[in-house]
């Protein structure tokens, strides 16, 4: 192991984990809007909609993403009529169309929690917010969905750590993300370990960090269980 | 069409790889996870450390970074030890060993969690009646153990085994040529990747659905929902 190599190097790293993070952070954070709607549908079995939105969760977690990327990247650029559209500003791009895939493939699993939570709520506290002469549009967005949300604490960090590790795909369509600056360094150098062991390192890093951030987080939106 | 008929076997022959791939890696899962859970569950302090060191360790590095570094670092480790011992000459690791191997290691603490938590949830009374009762150990977990921890461990098991399918995917990146890996292929020399790797969606999703299919029957022996 030739640490000298990895430290003077570290500019790379830095640069690999800061897409890896912004990557993946723009990814949850789109997938879990987009999850909303996908798990309310099904949860409230809006007829066609529901259905719909059902396969789609069933096909994103059915696939490996990396054929998601694949198809995203190297598959839609086949047809000239998407390299002439507007859509080409994002799928022309390696760094866009990995946030666009890595959003839908975690848009299905978000979409399946929320949809366990919003399954597993309280009824009575439903009932209670009608009672009260709640619309159904505001007992979803004030009582069903903050609940759901905090119910779906645990298994979304799950989510998020899944999201994080599944992100290295990305360096197979040419992002340098934390393994992209391991593989770059290990070809550059003609090393072995080097590269691959300080991002196996750096990944570790975040997957702690993540985890310390949503302990915190359950402790306390979860603190009434 | 024509093309799909030109190139489209070749992708299908790949389905053959990645099945045995998966299921050779699940055998080599399962065992791992055995091993896994037998230490974490010992009253010797060293092998808890050892078990929680293996779960922690590879739950924390994406499954990628851990392939590459078998695959590249194992090879060097293998052929420089080798060469300090003397004992062996030049070995290749070939890359369907290195990604079972890899993919197996992995899921294997996939599977002691799943293995542990399952173990943990039967009745401790009665597996220390059925002992109390004098039972030796292979009638204890033929007829005590083994009945209550399969529903246990159903639902997990099933999870497990969908994700390791679709993580094979990552082999086609170390050179195996699998159902992605063809497709890939394909798509370059026919220049209509999009059609190809809408076939590799196709297969895995069809594997995906088979999977499920075959644990639902298991499901229903067993009285799950």
């Amino acid at each position: 192991m030739d640490f000298a190599l990895i430290f003077e190097n570290w500019p790379l790293f830095a640069r690999g984990l800061w897409v890896t993070i912004s990557m993946v952070s723009l990814s949850l954070a789109l997938g879990a809007l987009l999850a909303i709607p996908l798990a309310l549908v099904q949860a409230y079995r809006v007829p066609v909609v529901g259905r719909l939105a059902a396969t789609y969760c069933y096909v994103f977690r059915g696939t490996p993403l990396l054929v998601q990327i694949y198809i995203l990247y190297y598959g839609l650029a086949q047809f000239q009529s998407i390299r002439d559209s507007v859509l080409w500003l994002l799928l022309g791009n390696a760094y866009s169309c990995a946030v666009i895939g890595f959003t839908l493939n975690s848009a299905a699993y978000v979409a399946e929690i929320y949809r366990g939570a919003l399954l597993s709520l309280d009824k009575g506290e439903i009932e209670a917010a009608s009672a009260y002469g709640m619309t159904r549009a505001q007992v979803i967005r004030l009582i069903a969905l903050p609940q759901a949300f905090r119910l779906s604490l645990p298994a979304y960090s799950n989510e998020v750590i899944f999201l994080l590790h599944a992100s290295v795909v990305a360096s197979t369509i040419t992002i340098v993300d934390i393994l992209g600056a391991g593989r770059k360094l290990n070809s550059t150098y003609y090393v072995v370990y080097e590269g691959f062991l300080t991002a196996a390192l750096l990944y570790m890093v975040v997957v702690l960090f993540i985890t310390l951030v949503f302990r915190k987080a359950e402790r306390k939106f979860l603190a009434f269980r | 069409m024509d093309t799909l008929f030109a190139y489209g076997p070749m992708v299908l022959s790949g389905i053959s790889l990645t099945i045995t791939l998966s299921l050779a890696s699940l055998v080599l899962a399962v065992l791992c996870g055995l091993i896994g859970a037998w230490a974490k569950l010992s009253r010797y302090r060293l092998l808890n450390i050892t078990g929680n060191a293996y779960t922690t360790l590879v739950r924390g590095i994406p499954d990628l970074v851990l392939m590459l570094i078998i695959y590249f670092g194992g090879q060097t480790l293998i052929n420089s030890l080798g060469e300090a011992t003397g004992l062996w000459g030049y070995i290749e690791i070939s890359p369907f060993a290195a990604g079972t191997f890899a993919i197996g290691f992995i899921f294997g603490a996939y599977m002691t969690e799943t293995f542990r938590g399952s173990y943990a949830a039967i009745d401790k009374g009665e597996i220390e009646a059925a002992l109390a009762c004098g039972m030796r150990p292979a009638t204890w977990l033929r007829l005590i153990v083994w009945p209550q921890i399969v529903p246990l461990m159903l639902p997990s098991f099933t999870n497990n085994w969908l994700v390791l399918l679709k993580t094979t995917a990552l082999v086609s990146i170390i050179g195996l040529q699998d159902v992605m890996y063809n497709a890939n292929q394909a798509g370059r020399s026919s220049h209509q990747p999009f059609l190809f790797l809408l076939l590799a969606f196709a297969v895995y999703l069809g594997l995906t659905a088979l999977s499920d299919l075959g644990f639902r029957q298991l499901r229903n022996r067993y009285k799950l929902r």
